[in-house]
């Protein structure tokens, strides 16, 4: 099967001097759902740029369904629908027309670009709001506006650069919900957010990028696989001990009624949840202290930043 | 990309352009017309009529090429200028980058929607004008040829300029101290015989006064310059402007990074 996404050996160097990609090589498969990960200016977007040729690479080459954009840079275009990660549509523009027009950059004849548009905006919620003028759409909107407008094509390869940014937890699940649907329809997506949550819970696999060079590549399962420890928080219904300890675990007490527990992988909870009765503490709740692909992240950044 | 798909993202370029200056007709229509309009009464009927005729024809009759003219270079040039500075200012041109559009399709799109504003002015400008004057056309292939090409030539010099503009101070600062300069000596009021030799010479060298004494040759039959020279010239500066306006597409300038 030829890959979704081709990347070797790209590099892009601003004219000021800034080398933003150093060489990177990715390979996104056809129909994988597939998180580009990274702090501010590692180089997600200047990444994506290149691919959706709004940035010039300097080095490298792009491949899009086995298309080089080198050679055929507009076929690999029809391949592609990209939902930025600022608002880019005419502000005081029509909802239907902003679609509408870009349907008709792909050569979309006005029928067919209606009735797409029309099925993206249904699906997006925001078939009410057809007539009104973009900027008159909250946040949320503006950008489920910018995902049926890269879907209007009904392209094969959707990139999305921090589509949730900015939207409320119940839009951002919609979201997530319908991004799903057209992934397990085919499309094949390629997600940057900062939300780590967001990508643990959507994409399978993971690349992540820090200063221009991919430091981690894989599933994401076997990403999160190489986390050694975790945190579980512990809330109690009476008081802790003065004394209070777990076994040889090593626990840190926030207060009288919450401690927190750092446990190695593999080890289990049964023989802490056993320990808890035999000592008469009884748990009313218990949760995972921060995201898992969170914790993995920044270590991963930082031992790269530390230069390991 | 086909050409049939190539077609169908020309007209709708043509279409946003065209819907976006007359959604705003009163921005974009009303002023030209009714400063022109002002021209007529002040220079054309109040003072004109005293300064009798100029090229074998009333004063009045003289000005009105030259300010149906004036209306068309202005709209086309602000029309371009404006949508595809707007374009880039809240970047909604990444639509079209990200998309299969060949850059020769883009610039043709902008270009015939600054032709089409400059067209309509001009339209509503002649029909004021038959208020004030007895309108005959002596050739009306070449009038409507001269006017044609030189909207299309201000529009292609609103796209170069809308492409280096970095604020809206920079899209009205070539119309105020350029455009209009070489409009007002290009020969619209008057005719460059009545000038010393040295400022007649001089006024060869702006390109307005081929287009302005095209038409007028189109409409009265009279004219500074030969015609033969005047489509010469305009067809020469609009294939300099637009082949450094797909150049400016091509590379990208201010467009990718």
């Amino acid at each position: 099967m030829v890959a979704a996404l081709s990347i070797s050996q790209l590099e892009k160097t601003y004219p000021n001097g800034f080398q933003a990609l150093k060489g990177i090589d990715l390979q996104v498969e056809e129909g994988d759902f597939f998180a580009l990960l990274g702090p501010n200016g590692a180089g997600k977007s200047t990444t994506i740029g290149v691919i959706c040729s709004l940035v010039n690479k300097t080095g490298g080459k792009v491949g899009i369904f086995g298309v080089d954009t080198d050679e055929d840079f507009s076929t690999a275009k029809n391949f592609i629908g990209v939902v930025p990660q600022e608002f880019n549509f005419n502000m005081f523009e029509k909802v239907f027309n902003i679609v509408v027009t870009q349907a008709g950059y792909y050569g979309m004849p006005l029928p067919l670009a209606k009735e797409r548009a029309e099925k993206y905006l249904k699906q997006l919620g925001l078939w009410d709001k057809k007539d009104e003028i973009a900027r008159t759409l909250s946040g949320g909107m503006k950008r489920r506006l910018m995902i049926a407008r890269a879907l209007v094509h009904e392209p094969r390869l959707l990139i999305l650069d921090e589509p949730t940014a900015g939207v409320d937890i119940e839009i951002r699940r919609s979201m997530w919900k319908f991004l799903q649907q057209i992934n397990a329809a085919g499309t094949t997506i390629i997600l940057t957010t900062h939300y780590l949550e967001e990508a643990e819970s959507l994409c399978r696999n993971v690349a992540i990028i820090n200063n221009g060079e991919i430091v981690a590549n894989s599933s994401m399962k076997a990403l999160l696989k190489k986390m050694d420890k975790q945190t579980f928080i512990f809330d109690t219904k009476a008081d802790l001990p003065a004394d209070f300890t777990v076994l040889d675990y090593e626990v840190k007490v926030v207060d009288s009624h919450c401690f927190e527990i750092t446990l190695n992988q593999g080890d289990s909870l049964n023989a802490i949840i056993t320990h808890f009765t035999e000592a008469g503490i009884e748990v009313v709740s218990m949760r995972n202290k921060s995201n898992r692909l969170e914790e993995l992240f920044m270590g991963l950044v930082e031992d790269d930043n530390n230069g390991k | 990309m086909e050409n049939k798909a190539k077609f169908i993202a020309f007209q709708t370029i043509v279409t946003k352009e065209i819907r976006r200056f007359m959604r705003i007709w009163v921005q974009t229509i009303v002023p030209p017309a009714i400063t022109i309009m002002l021209y007529f009464i002040i220079f054309g009927n109040l003072i004109g009529s005293r300064i009798g005729e100029m090229g074998g024809f009333s004063y009045m009759e003289f000005v009105v090429p030259g300010l149906i003219m004036m209306g068309v270079i202005t709209n086309s040039y602000s029309n371009v200028v404006s949508s595809f500075f707007n374009a880039r200012f809240q970047r909604h041109v990444d639509e079209m980058l990200v998309s299969p559009l060949p850059n020769y399709v883009i610039l043709l799109g902008f270009v015939c929607g600054g032709v089409a504003r400059g067209l309509a002015v001009g339209l509503v400008v002649t029909i004021l004008a038959t208020f004030f004057a007895d309108i005959s056309v002596n050739n009306i292939w070449i009038t409507i040829s001269i006017v044609v090409l030189t909207s299309i030539l201000f529009s292609l010099a609103g796209f170069i300029n809308a492409v280096f503009a970095e604020s809206f101070d920079d899209i009205s600062i070539i119309p105020t101290f350029v455009l209009t300069p070489l409009i007002y000596l290009g020969g619209v009021f008057y005719s460059i015989d009545l000038l010393p030799e040295f400022w007649a010479n001089l006024s060869q060298l702006n390109p307005i006064l081929y287009m302005v004494n095209g038409f007028r040759y189109g409409i009265l039959g009279v004219s500074d310059i030969n015609i033969t020279w005047a489509f010469t010239m305009i067809i020469v500066f609009i294939g300099a402007a637009f082949t450094y306006s797909l150049h400016l597409l091509n590379s990208g300038k201010k467009l990718r990074t």
